[in-house]
């Protein structure tokens, strides 16, 4: 297998509690891998390990290695920025920045690339609108106030906004929990579209939607993977007593 | 008897439920009555000093009172002008030089700070805003005074003198610049409080969806942060405006009290606070000095009616 999210023995502590103990695990290029377990095992925790956004948190101890392409994102002298240009999050709740439309998808890069003139940023904008499938909705709007789309929107261009730092991998923490059903639905039909050239990490706590978007599996119980492994394997074959009854809805 | 009961009988409560719910109802009417009596005080000091004021506004024109620039109430002069830019002058001294420094503050320790060193500065401002301002007066006296004389006067005006705003019209320490100085110090704490807190109510989703494309702190604070904050900012330099506008204690020790338009920082200054308690009590029987100075305090708690007012409603929409 391709790693390219490669974890060795990582732990992190809040303050005194632990919420990952003993994590190494390979995360595939490409495709979607789903991260699933019940509320509090840590799944949220492992994902923000991937964009050092653990850290965010003064309280927050992280020993082990997280390697993307083989390189520690925890090295000393890493730039913690170009970790997360490379490494974007959809988040939970859609948030869009209080500005227009145009400018939350110019955002990014705006930051990365000063010098980009304005006709070259608004061709980016549109592509970037367009690969969320949202361009058609917003095309005759561009300077309206992000805040006034509706949440599912918001959701759509939180992903333009993400999609234009050209990151190579996908976190998604839950990124349909709070959308409606149709726009849920949007959401997953993009994030199988863009499979093919991102690498994508979801969180999610329904087993449905883990079952429609992952290609590969880990199942984490109490801040430890109990399994993981490729999808169909893992829904159809479980090796651990704890994935059949999270499986079989036990808990 | 269930399970629930595990009270014993001994404490209850054995009078019937009316008397439970007259004693709830005299409790909620006496409460209500209590906090209508600040309404009630200020409508009284309102029109107290309007009553008191309103001799010297039939006796002369409005404009003549606040544009008269000589104040000499044994001739019935009554011009306020040099009052009225003398606080002028120092208030915004004071919140020009309160204002960067406290954003940054408020910044530094709402997002760069571990929690352990916001847990010791934070109490620290607090405590600075609760100093009282005579000490600080007592301080600009002793520090800030001197520290004018001796160093602002001949490094700032020895080199840019030839500006009227830097010019050298008197000899000693006391002036607009120490009195903004004073003020500057009085008002930082109350700024930076109002922008913390203003900077708590920022959700940290939109602080997160920047970092999460690769922005740094700073990129997050100056094209998100700020921005977004940007009438909470507003209202904090109007309530720290409005604070400085009304000391009167710390100013009047540092200013001179010279009525006079300032037209320097290193003039002397006037301001309107210290003119009410300079003088009254003191009027003799001058005709019209009692009222004129009533009118000055009617002035004063108008327009800091005003701005807390201005400050109050762009604030509401933070809370949230």
């Amino acid at each position: 297998m391709d790693a390219h999210i490669s974890v060795q023995n990582l732990h992190v502590w809040y303050g005194n509690l632990a919420a990952l103990t003993a994590i190494s695990v390979d995360i595939p290029r490409h495709g979607i891998t789903v991260i699933m377990g019940p509320s509090g095992c840590g799944k949220t925790t492992l994902l923000k390990s991937f964009n050092r956004f653990l850290e965010l948190n003064d309280t927050t101890r992280i020993s082990g290695t997280v390697a993307v392409d083989g390189h520690d994102v925890y090295a000393p002298g890493v730039d913690v920025t170009a970790v997360r240009k490379r490494v974007g999050l959809l988040a939970q709740r859609p948030t869009a920045l209080p500005m227009s439309i145009f400018e939350n998808v110019a955002y990014g890069m705006r930051i990365h690339q000063p010098h980009l003139d304005k006709s070259a940023l608004a061709i980016q904008v549109q592509h970037y609108l367009e690969v969320a499938g949202l361009w058609h909705e917003v095309a005759q709007r561009l300077d309206a106030p992000a805040t006034a789309l509706s949440i599912g929107q918001q959701q759509r261009l939180c992903l333009a906004r993400g999609l234009a730092v050209e990151p190579e991998i996908i976190l998604g923490d839950e990124p349909t929990s709070a959308l409606d059903p149709i726009s849920s639905r949007h959401i997953e039909q993009k994030l199988l579209e863009l499979k093919q050239r991102y690498t994508t990490v979801i969180v999610t706590h329904t087993l449905r939607q883990a079952k429609r978007l992952a290609d590969y599996v880990i199942f984490m119980y109490l801040g430890e993977i109990v399994e993981a492994g490729p999808a169909q394997q893992l829904f159809t074959n479980p090796q651990q007593e704890r994935t059949k009854e999270y499986l079989a809805g036990v808990f | 008897m269930g399970i629930f009961e595990i009270r014993s009988d001994a404490g209850r409560d054995t009078r019937p439920a009316s008397a439970r719910h007259r004693q709830d109802a005299i409790a909620q009417r006496w409460s209500l009555r209590i906090t209508f009596i600040p309404l009630i005080v200020l409508g009284f000091v309102a029109i107290a000093l309007i009553v008191r004021a309103w001799p010297i506004l039939q006796t002369y024109p409005l404009i003549a009172l606040l544009f008269g620039t000589v104040w000499k109430p044994s001739a019935g002069q009554f011009g306020l002008w040099p009052f009225i830019t003398g606080t002028l002058w120092v208030t915004s001294v004071g919140v020009i030089l309160a204002v960067p420094p406290s954003i940054l503050t408020a910044i530094y320790i709402s997002e760069y700070a571990q929690t352990r060193t916001r847990l010791i500065i934070k109490p620290i401002l607090d405590v600075l805003a609760a100093i009282p301002p005579v000490v600080y007066g007592v301080w600009g006296l002793l520090a800030v005074v001197p520290f004018v004389e001796s160093v602002l006067v001949p490094g700032l005006s020895g080199a840019l003198g030839f500006l009227p705003l830097f010019a050298s019209n008197q000899p000693t320490g006391f002036s607009v610049l120490a009195g903004g100085i004073v003020l500057a110090v009085m008002i930082t704490p109350l700024i930076i409080a109002v922008i913390y807190e203003i900077l708590h109510t920022v959700p940290n989703d939109l602080r997160q969806a920047s970092l999460a494309v690769g922005a740094t702190r700073w990129e997050t604070i100056w094209r998100v942060l700020l921005p977004y904050i940007m009438p909470g900012i507003i209202a904090a330099i109007v309530l720290g405006a409005s604070r400085a506008f009304g000391e009167t204690i710390a100013v009047l020790m540092v200013v001179g009290n010279v009525p006079k338009v300032p037209t320097s920082l290193f003039d002397t200054a006037y301001p309107l606070p210290a003119l009410i308690a300079n003088n009254y009590g003191e009027m003799m029987s001058i005709p019209l000095y009692d009222a004129a100075l009533l009118m000055v305090a009617l002035v004063l708690l108008v327009v800091v009616f005003i701005f807390n007012l201005i400050a109050m409603m762009i604030l509401r929409r933070f809370v949230r």
